[in-house]
């Protein structure tokens, strides 16, 4: 299921002297299956871009398709829409609100009218997908850690059963291991449901091990649109509007300008220890 | 529908209302008020338009920004028009099978939405061109004379400001929950009264915790930072009267005797 976005332009509060552009004429084909990430500063119009994507903004401009159809064109395609396109906010305080996880899990496959028995299995399939066992079910939705909370917020969208899953910040206030986890899960949902995932963040760290195409915002516009090694390229640009490429990218470039022969596309540590032990051997070969 | 709430609002500007004294503008909303009330010829709402009228554009603040806020008592108004239209006794201008619209009746009706559109429009232009800051700082100079018969004054208006603090906060909580909730599929604005009150569970229930927790952060970070009520308790910004509000205390004790005028020679 395709996504394509054309000249698509948001302004807050049109018309009022709080007004504010927030995206300015943005042109965007996200294809089936893609592992995308949106990386932006904090106001570059990331997260204002991706709730355009199930309709929750409508656009002052531009035109939106999904599935080749205007979204905004008939009510009850805008409806079936959040269906497709399950978006996950940031904050899961702001969906989680059941007496116990299985049921706040529910409230998604049961606003798309399933009966309470077919809601249950969606929401018992989704949370083994995202990693919570039977124990957790019957548990307060607020009694959970940060991380689980995370867990059944996207549980809460999967069990909708979308074919594109957009995570805003999916690990804002999370540590070093909780983040992982996620980011781990976002990768396998990717790999096993093979639905497209869209990963939005302002830390190029996290996104690039996973993604394979990244789009940079700044300012309500798209900066670069590439994949990873490209984009990463663009130190210097990166930088100049907040962002950073990945630490390694940095040591290769170091290494680099010290006169070895590595690759400073190479953005993981994985890959990193390759280049650099293949610089090594043929140094060694050299000399 | 939330945008339209205008009342206690702020509207940044630079006029010579924004920059007047909160406790002028205090009063002055206080004695048009009193005004609608006391003085309710068709003369004294000519006065009152007109003195509304040179405020607001004295201050900067577009007309449809105002008039934004009456559409929240838009409801009240028909619904009190509407029973003074109907039920008042007098002479009867025209009447249809049970119903009877009288002279009297028409002339109250027109009269209740004058004044309760004045006063959203009067009190209105005090929260638009006042921050909510200022505001409480205002109230508690200005009632301070209360501290005296042990009315808790510092207390109540700390307690407004962080009511008042918190409702662009609140409601901006509100927008993020509501579209979280619409991401699952939720329907806030369609189906009959009771689908309709049984889908704000859902926004109620993580607002309401989430208020909480702003409450408790809050309490501790002002405990943390050691404050312990109004006793002895200075201020960044003293307020203190300038030529500018002695002008705008002239300006209203002018605007009432005009009133009082009027009135006494049955205007």
């Amino acid at each position: 299921m395709g996504i394509r976005i054309e000249h698509l332009s948001y302004i807050y509060n049109e018309g009022t002297t709080f007004s504010k552009t927030a995206l300015s004429d943005i042109n965007l084909t996200i294809a089936d299956g893609e592992f995308i990430g949106v990386i932006g500063h904090t106001g570059s119009g990331k997260s204002t871009l991706v709730q355009h994507l199930n309709g929750l903004n409508i656009p002052t401009s531009g035109k939106i398709y999904v599935d080749g159809k205007d979204i905004h064109k008939e009510k009850e395609s805008l409806r079936s829409l959040k269906s497709k396109v399950g978006l996950v906010f940031q904050y899961p305080e702001h969906q989680l609100f059941e007496s116990d996880v299985l049921k706040d899990v529910m409230f998604g496959p049961r606003n798309q009218g399933l009966s309470d028995s077919e809601a249950m299995m969606r929401a018992r399939e989704a949370l083994r997908l995202v990693g919570l066992d039977e124990s957790v079910e019957k548990k307060s939705p607020f009694d959970l850690s940060g991380g689980q909370k995370r867990r059944a917020a996207i549980a809460g969208i999967l069990a909708m059963e979308p074919s594109v899953l957009v995570l805003d910040e999916p690990t804002a206030g999370l540590d070093p291991k909780g983040r992982d986890e996620i980011l781990d899960l976002t990768a396998e949902l990717h790999e096993k449901k093979g639905i497209s995932v869209i990963l939005v963040s302002h830390s190029m760290e996290d996104v690039a091990n996973y993604v394979s195409r990244i789009i940079v915002m700044d300012e309500g516009k798209i900066l670069y649109d590439d994949t990873p090694e490209k984009v990463f390229v663009h130190v210097k640009e990166l930088e100049a509007v907040g962002l950073a490429a990945p630490e390694m990218v940095y040591v290769m470039k170091a290494l680099r300008e010290e006169g070895f022969d590595v690759d400073y596309s190479a953005d993981t540590v994985d890959l990193a220890r390759r280049e650099i032990l293949g610089a090594l051997a043929g140094k060694n070969r050299k000399c | 529908m939330l945008k339209d709430i205008t009342l206690g609002q702020y509207y940044p500007g630079d006029s010579i209302i924004h920059r007047l004294d909160p406790r002028v503008k205090l009063l002055g909303t206080l004695v048009f008020l009193i005004t609608l009330f006391v003085f309710g010829s068709p003369g004294a709402y000519v006065l009152a338009s007109i003195a509304l009228g040179v405020v607001i554009s004295v201050s900067t603040v577009p007309f449809r920004y105002m008039v934004k806020g009456l559409r929240a008592i838009f409801l009240l108004m028909v619904i009190t028009a509407l029973f003074n239209l109907f039920l008042t006794p007098g002479t009867i201008l025209f009447s249809f099978w049970r119903f009877r619209i009288t002279e009297e009746g028409l002339r109250m009706a027109i009269h209740m939405i004058f004044r309760l559109s004045y006063l959203i429009l009067g009190s209105s232009i005090m929260t638009l061109t006042t921050t909510p800051n200022q505001l409480t700082d205002g109230l508690e100079t200005g009632l301070g004379f209360l501290k005296k018969i042990h009315v808790p004054v510092h207390e109540v208006s700390m307690m407004m400001s962080i009511a008042l603090r918190f409702i662009p906060i609140l409601m901006d909580e509100t927008s993020k929950i509501m579209r979280a909730q619409e991401a699952r599929g939720a329907n806030f604005s369609e189906g009959g009264i009771i689908r309709r009150a049984k889908a704000l569970v859902p926004l109620l229930v993580p607002l309401f915790i989430s208020a909480f927790r702003r409450a408790n952060d809050l309490a501790m970070a002002m405990e943390a930072r050691g404050y312990h009520g109004g006793e002895g308790r200075t201020r960044m910004k003293p307020l203190s009267y300038h030529r500018k509000d002695m002008v705008a205390f002239a300006v209203m004790a002018l605007y009432v005797l005009c009133q009082i005028g009027m009135k006494i020679l049955k205007l």
